[in-house]
């Protein structure tokens, strides 16, 4: 299950630049480190974040090892009208979570 | 968008201010820097506040032979739970003995939900710790003043004050001889545990005040206590008693 905190206004004015902040809970291992058995801890890093907004790709990172664990992304957009904004985060192995906002634009 | 709601819902509680202007004690929080105080004070911000989710989300989920959920007794966390954390350790009537809030939380588990063990510095437990710190937040710390737990008290000050590890160092040369100096880069605190279960950006994740205080033990090169052990619900019963009335943070984000 996905565990995120997202911060978007609910509500927002046509034209509008709105902040939307994202953290989501992984712990974006290296796999440089070794464990306390000695060996290393396998990689798992998210690799890649996109935002869309009513199906339009508005921003999107791609992100490294040397991103802290539960990586916080910060960025603004501009409100155009009611939808969805999709979050979705992919990791090395390819798997992807998702979380889903709604918006009102009046 | 459960989550979101929460989130938002829990902006409105920060933070009630339960000590005067004129009182020496420090949090924690004072000490660090504005960024990382800052992470502290948004919710959304807050790395610790992943594990304060996961701990709402095992709240309402049934587990062990019982068939319960901590919730089919507790109800809502925010009412039942609302000032718990704030008098932990607390006495243990079945054994006579202080027990600390995940001791409490495991007893409730093992016996009344006949569920698995949780490893005491685990996800879980420490998700569960969080949910139940937090509806303690903004409140002063109150330790009971039952007389039963005296002996255990003492017994913490005593090793407040114990030499210990290679370097025979003891918590209150660093904690109240030295708080405000610094140790290398790192301010030392005044030792207040009113901030925990916290995220430690060191750790990367979140941990428990034993995990804090076994940092430290290390750090005089010492054998650290284990975990739930009797010499740390001792330290953290000192503890909470020399911090009481100052502010609940939980939880924290510390450096
Ligand atoms: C050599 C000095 C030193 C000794 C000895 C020491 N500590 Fe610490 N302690 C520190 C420093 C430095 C920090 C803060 C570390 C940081 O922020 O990175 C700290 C942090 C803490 C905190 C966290 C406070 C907060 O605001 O979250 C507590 C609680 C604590 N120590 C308790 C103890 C106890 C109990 C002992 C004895 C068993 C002890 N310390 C021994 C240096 C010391
Ligand atoms: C079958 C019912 C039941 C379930 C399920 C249960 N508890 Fe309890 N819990 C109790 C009772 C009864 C007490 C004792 C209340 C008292 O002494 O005032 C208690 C006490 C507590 C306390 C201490 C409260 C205080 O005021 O000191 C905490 C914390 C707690 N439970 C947490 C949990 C958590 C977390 C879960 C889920 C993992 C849970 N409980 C599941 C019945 C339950």
């Amino acid at each position: 299950m996905t565990r995120a905190l997202i911060n978007i206004p609910q509500k927002a004015k046509r034209g509008e630049v709105i902040e939307i902040k994202t953290m989501l809970s992984h712990p974006m291992e290296t796999g440089f480190r070794p464990s306390s058995d000695g060996r290393l801890v396998p990689r798992d890093i998210i690799e890649k974040f996109v935002c869309t907004y009513n199906g339009e790709v508005v921003f999107s990172a791609d992100l490294y090892p040397a991103v802290s664990a539960n990586p916080f992304l910060s960025f603004n957009m501009v409100a155009e009208q009611s939808g969805t904004i999709v979050f979705a985060w992919t990791d090395n192995h390819g798997k992807t979570q998702v979380q889903t906002a709604a918006i009102q634009v009046e | 968008m459960g989550w979101l709601a929460l989130a938002l819902s829990l902006l409105s509680v920060w933070p009630a201010q339960a000590q005067t202007p004129q009182d020496p004690r420090k949090s924690g929080f004072a000490y660090m820097g504005r960024d990382t105080q800052a992470m502290q004070q948004d919710d959304l911000a807050n790395p610790a506040m992943l594990t304060v989710l996961e701990g709402e989300a095992l709240w309402t989920t049934p587990t062990g032979k019982a068939g319960k959920s901590c919730a089919s007794c507790h109800g809502e966390a925010r009412e039942s739970m609302k000032g718990v954390a704030a008098r932990y350790p607390s006495l243990d009537e079945a054994s006579g003995k202080p027990i600390d809030l995940s001791g409490r939380i495991a007893q409730c588990r093992e016996t009344r939900m006949e569920a698995a063990p949780l490893v005491r510095e685990g996800r879980d437990m420490l998700a569960l710790s969080a949910f139940v710190g937090l509806q303690s937040r903004g409140m002063p710390v109150a330790p009971p003043q039952d007389e039963r737990l005296r002996p255990f008290r003492e017994e913490g000050a005593r090793l407040y004050t114990a030499r210990m590890g290679q370097l025979n160092f003891t918590c209150a040369q660093c904690h109240d001889a030295n708080a405000g100096q610094k140790l290398g880069a790192a301010p030392i605190p005044q030792a207040h545990p009113n901030a925990y279960p916290i995220y430690r950006l060191e750790w990367q994740s979140t941990g428990s005040l034993q995990r804090r205080l076994r940092n430290c033990m290390v750090g005089t090169r010492a054998e650290p206590f284990s975990y739930g052990s009797a010499e740390f619900i001792a330290l953290e019963l000192f503890l909470m008693e020399r911090a009481k009335g100052m502010t609940i943070e939980t939880p924290g984000v510390r450096p």
